[in-house]
């Protein structure tokens, strides 16, 4: 059986307590983030049926959100998932040489994970970074301004941090 | 140069924190509001200023305010539309990253107004930092008691949560929000009911956007006249500008919507002219969902006015020759960029980003994305042009919400304006995947589609 550690918890009733009595399904979004961050990067059956739990929701309505928002990875992930945007903005100032770059940097395809389970590329839609793009998100970032050596630099520093932490 | 009431001090050095967003006079519309006004004069005064809602939408803010149910011994609520997912919109993030304690006092002096003691503020789910630096806002205006319970001795009780999405651009369709704010998938709702009658909770709610929301300060501070005062028409008041694509100067900039487009984008002030010495070819000067236009469109009107940076100008000739102010999202491109390839990205947004509720946009917005792909790839048919013109039309106006809207006008204006193009990928398979077609839509007026 899968929890959340005590801390976490905390923070689930900090999130639950903002909302009005009979309204805690208002904390779900806050609450699947929270179990993303806590198990592994994705939301596995068992995550979302703790959180249903947690809210006293009927698994099936978790389940309902958690396939709606494209945060929410509902297969496992690498340890750096790197989401590269495409949208319009971005595609002016390159965009498609940068997902290019990567895949073959990181020899795999969009939405793969490479063989040491390091990274994952995943393409999205317009992250509010137009007027710095090309960028991709990382974890809790933004990374903005991006070329071939940038993305070289962002790929040496995921591993030197994974060889760090292991 | 106009002036600013934004982002003024945005670059003051530790601005983000409370005791110097208030040496350089900060919270001084909560004292005054608080203190010397009834909610329903600071209503007022939002009315006279003319502010329009900066989400895109542009309906007068005071009014939206002045349609609030209050029924007795119901709870009100004041939301926060942060949820910034527009295409060439970035300019509510530079907002709250650079000065946030603009954007808590405006939402107390509102909710003030509005009668909200629980106020949200829904933020799209990827600013996850910008969440740390409002919640350090919050707490640090909360120690100071211009948040909290009885703020100031006024008797008015505040509280500010923020609260994150987690990707959905149709989050910020104010009635999808409110579903998502309740935990549930963001399916929009059908009006009425207005979310004014039955909107969190079946409560009576606000949602505006954050820059409406700072634009509340500078409005009680220096009262709705003066504000009214500033811009032409009724674009009063200042607009912030996020403009990108191939220019000089990316950024946010605040302008006084009295200046011309020309003069927007090839100001040094301003976007600093399009990168690499190249030529202009066309801009979406409101955000990706309103109409492309030519640059010969973009910089003169077709009564061969010149286009200034307003409401009513960026609409002079409606859709056959006009576009919108939008959110502000102003994207450029230069002429080595392809209309089609960019009409191609965002029918993908769109199609990805379609809740699925309405038919007209879940399976439109599939066909448009999958027709445009053959176009740009070399296997498009001269009918496909056409059809794709049926196809945007007949989701336009047939579905709940606006996005369906939102996903028809890029293609329309990408087709109304720059057919030649479309038609040369089609005659020209070979040739269009090895180089763009450049500048050759100058020749224009292009015929316009009937219908």
């Amino acid at each position: 059986m899968i929890k959340f550690s005590e801390q976490t918890l905390k923070e689930a009733e900090r999130l639950i307590a903002r909302y009005p009595e009979g309204k805690e399904k208002s904390a779900l979004i806050p609450l699947l983030h929270l179990a993303q961050d806590e198990f592994g990067g994705w939301l596995s059956p068992e995550a979302m049926d703790y959180v249903a739990g947690l809210l006293k929701l009927e698994p099936i309505e978790v389940y309902e959100v958690a396939t709606f928002y494209s945060m929410y990875n509902l297969r496992p992930v690498g340890r750096y998932v790197f989401e590269v945007c495409q949208t319009g903005p971005c595609m002016l100032r390159g965009s498609d040489n940068i997902i290019d770059y990567i895949k073959k940097r990181l020899s795999i395809n969009v939405g793969e994970t490479t063989e040491d389970g390091l990274f994952t590329l995943k393409t999205v839609e317009c992250l509010g970074a137009c007027g710095y793009a090309p960028m991709m998100q990382l974890g809790q970032h933004y990374r903005e301004h991006l070329t071939p050596e940038r993305v070289d630099q962002i790929i040496e520093e995921c591993r030197v941090n994974a060889a760090k932490n292991n | 140069m106009g002036r600013k009431l934004l982002l003024e001090k945005a670059h003051v050095e530790g601005i983000r924190h409370f005791d110097v967003y208030r040496r350089e006079g900060g919270y001084k519309a909560v004292e005054k509001a608080l203190k010397t006004m009834t909610p329903d004069q600071v209503t007022e005064e939002v009315k006279k200023s003319g502010l329009r809602g900066r989400g895109g939408a542009g309906f007068p803010a005071g009014m939206k305010w002045s349609f609030l149910a209050k029924p007795e011994g119901v709870p009100r609520h004041l939301v926060c539309n942060a949820d910034e997912s527009e295409p060439g919109t970035f300019k509510d993030r530079y907002l709250m990253e650079f000065i946030p304690h603009l954007l808590i006092e405006g939402l107390v002096v509102a909710s003030y107004a509005l009668g909200s003691n629980d106020t949200y503020i829904y933020i799209r789910g990827e600013y996850a930092w910008i969440v740390d630096i409002l919640e350090q806002a919050i707490e640090e205006a909360k120690a100071n008691n211009f948040l909290g319970d009885n703020i100031l001795g006024s008797g008015f009780n505040c509280r500010i949560h923020v609260q994150r999405g987690a990707g959905a651009y149709i989050c910020g369709e104010e009635t999808a929000l409110l579903e998502s704010l309740e935990g549930k998938r963001g399916n929009p709702r059908i009006k009425p009911p207005f979310p004014a009658v039955k909107g969190l909770w079946d409560r009576p709610t606000v949602v505006n956007n954050v820059e409406t929301l700072a634009a509340v300060v500078p409005i009680i501070n220096n009262g709705g006249e003066d504000y009214a005062s500033i811009g032409v028409g009724k674009s009063t008041g200042t607009k912030l500008i996020s403009a990108c694509g191939n220019i000089n100067n990316p950024g946010v900039y605040e302008i006084d919507m009295t200046i011309s487009v020309e003069e927007f984008i090839f100001s040094d002030e301003y976007c600093g002219g399009i990168a690499n010495g190249k030529r202009l070819k066309a801009c979406i000067p409101g955000g990706s969902s309103v109409p492309i236009l030519p640059a010969n469109l973009l910089l003169k009107t077709a009564k061969g006015e010149t286009r200034m940076m307003n409401y009513e100008s960026l609409a002079d000739g409606g859709f056959a020759t006009g576009s919108m102010m939008g959110s502000g999202g102003f994207i450029i491109l230069d002429e080595d960029q392809c209309v089609v390839r960019h009409t191609l990205t965002l029918a993908r947004f769109y199609r990805h980003e379609s809740c699925g509720q309405c038919s007209p946009c879940r399976e439109g917005t599939g066909w448009m994305e999958k027709i445009l792909n053959n176009i740009e790839y070399g296997k498009g048919k001269m009918s496909d042009i056409d059809l794709l013109w049926e196809i945007q039309r007949k989701i336009e106006g047939n579905t709940i919400c606006p996005l369906g809207d939102a996903a028809a006008w890029p293609v329309a204006a990408a087709i109304r304006h720059f057919r030649d193009e479309f038609e040369w990928h089609v005659l020209n398979p070979e040739e269009s995947q090895k180089r763009n077609y450049g500048l050759a839509h100058y020749a224009d007026p292009v015929h316009v589609p009937v219908g």
